[in-house]
C-alpha cells in the first residue's frame, strides 16, 4: 500500500524558539494583536510503500527518531493517509 | 598523525592541517566515504564547514557518512576526537557528545572574535592549558546556541564536562557553553575555530594552544 505521509517536525515544549518569538513580536506592528504561542517547525511530505498502516507507522516512527528529528530538541507529529 | 575529516561541504580542513603542521605536528586529510581510518591515526579532527550542505539540520546527514562508524569505534576505545564548529554539530548529532546546537539566539550569523574561558584541563584539547585561561578565537556560525535538557546540564556541570565558556555569550548558549566533552572526556567539541587563531597575522595565537594540547595529549599516550 502507498501512503501519503506528512511529518511535522516541532521543537519540544520548553525549547527556546527565537524564530517563533521574532515572528510573534512583529505581528502587532502588522495589526495582528491576538496571536500568541508562535512556534516555527518544518513540514516534510513523502509517499511510502509499506505492507499495511501499522508497518508504515512503525517505519515512519523509526525514520523520525533516527533522521528527521533530533530527539534532543525536536519531536514529530505524523499524519498519513492512503495515497493514490 | 592527526586525521582531519573531509565531508562534502567541509571548508576548514586545509586550515586545520596547516595549523597542525605549523605547530610541528603531522596531519592528513581523511575522506568521509572511507570505511576505516588509516592505522597511523592517533587523533581525529572534524573541521568546520557545511558538511553535506547542512541539509535537514547541521550534521544530520554527516553523522551517517561511512567514516563515522570507524570514528565512533575509535572514540569508544578512548581515541581523542575534536569537533570544531560544524564538527561539533556533527558529534552532537552522532550522539558522541551531549546536547544540540540551535540557531543563534539573536538570529544573526556571527563572524567575530570571541573570548572563551577554559574550564578544565582534563581533556585532550585543553591538556596544556590551565583552567581559567581566557582564549581569543574567532566564531563563524549560525547554529551555535548550545542547548540540552536540565538533567544533561546538571550532569555536564557535575562531571566538569563543560570545557569552554564564552565570556559574553554571543549566541545565547545555555550556561554560556562554547564547548563540551564526552563523559569519557576524549571527545571534545567547540564552536570557536582554534585553527584560525594560530598566527599573529590572524589576530591571535590562542587557538594554537588548543591544537598544541591535542598534539601533547597524543604524544603523551604514545
Amino acid at each position: 500500500m502507498v501512503f501519503d505521509v506528512l511529518v511535522e517536525v516541532r521543537l519540544r515544549p520548553g525549547i527556546a524558539d527565537p524564530q517563533g518569538a521574532t515572528i510573534e513580536r512583529s505581528l502587532p506592528t502588522l495589526g495582528y494583536d491576538g496571536v500568541t504561542g508562535v512556534r516555527v517547525g518544518k513540514a516534510i511530505r513523502f509517499t511510502l510503500d509499506a505492507a499495511d498502516e501499522p508497518a508504515a507507522r512503525a517505519e515512519v516512527e523509526q525514520l523520525c527518531t533516527r533522521f528527521l528529528t533530533n530527539p534532543v530538541i525536536e519531536d514529530a507529529l505524523v499524519s498519513m493517509e492512503p495515497g493514490r | 598523525m592527526i586525521g582531519v575529516v573531509l565531508f562534502p561541504g567541509t571548508n576548514c580542513e586545509q586550515d586545520v592541517v596547516e595549523a597542525i603542521r605549523h605547530l610541528g605536528g603531522a596531519a592528513d586529510i581523511v575522506w568521509h566515504g572511507d570505511r576505516r581510518l588509516p592505522s597511523a591515526i592517533d587523533a581525529v579532527v572534524l573541521p568546520g564547514g557545511f558538511a553535506h550542505g547542512d541539509y535537514l539540520r547541521t550534521g544530520a546527514i554527516a553523522r551517517f557518512s561511512p567514516v563515522m562508524a570507524p570514528i565512533t569505534e575509535f572514540a569508544r576505545l578512548g581515541g581523542p576526537v575534536l569537533g570544531i564548529c560544524n564538527g561539533f554539530q556533527i558529534l552532537c548529532e552522532a550522539g558522541l557528545l551531549p546536547g544540540a546546537l540551535q540557531k543563534n539566539r539573536g538570529l544573526k550569523f556571527l563572524c567575530q572574535f570571541t573570548d572563551v574561558r577554559v574550564e578544565t584541563s582534563a581533556t585532550p584539547a585543553t591538556s596544556a592549558i590551565p583552567p581559567g585561561t581566557v582564549l581569543r578565537m574567532p566564531i563563524n556560525h549560525f547554529e551555535g546556541c548550545f542547548t540540552c535538557s536540565p538533567k544533561t546540564l546538571d550532569e555536564l556541570r557535575g562531571e566538569e564536562q563543560i570545557v569552554f565558556r564564552y565570556l559574553d555569550n554571543p549566541n545565547g548558549s545555555i550556561d554560556a557553553i562554547a564547548g563540551v566533552c564526552s563523559s569519557a572526556r576524549n571527545v571534545v567539541g567547540l564552536m570557536p575555530h582554534p585553527e584560525r587563531a594560530t598566527h599573529e597575522m590572524l589576530g591571535s595565537t590562542d587557538g594554537g594552544r588548543v591544537l598544541a594540547s591535542l598534539l601533547a595529549a597524543v604524544a603523551a599516550t604514545g
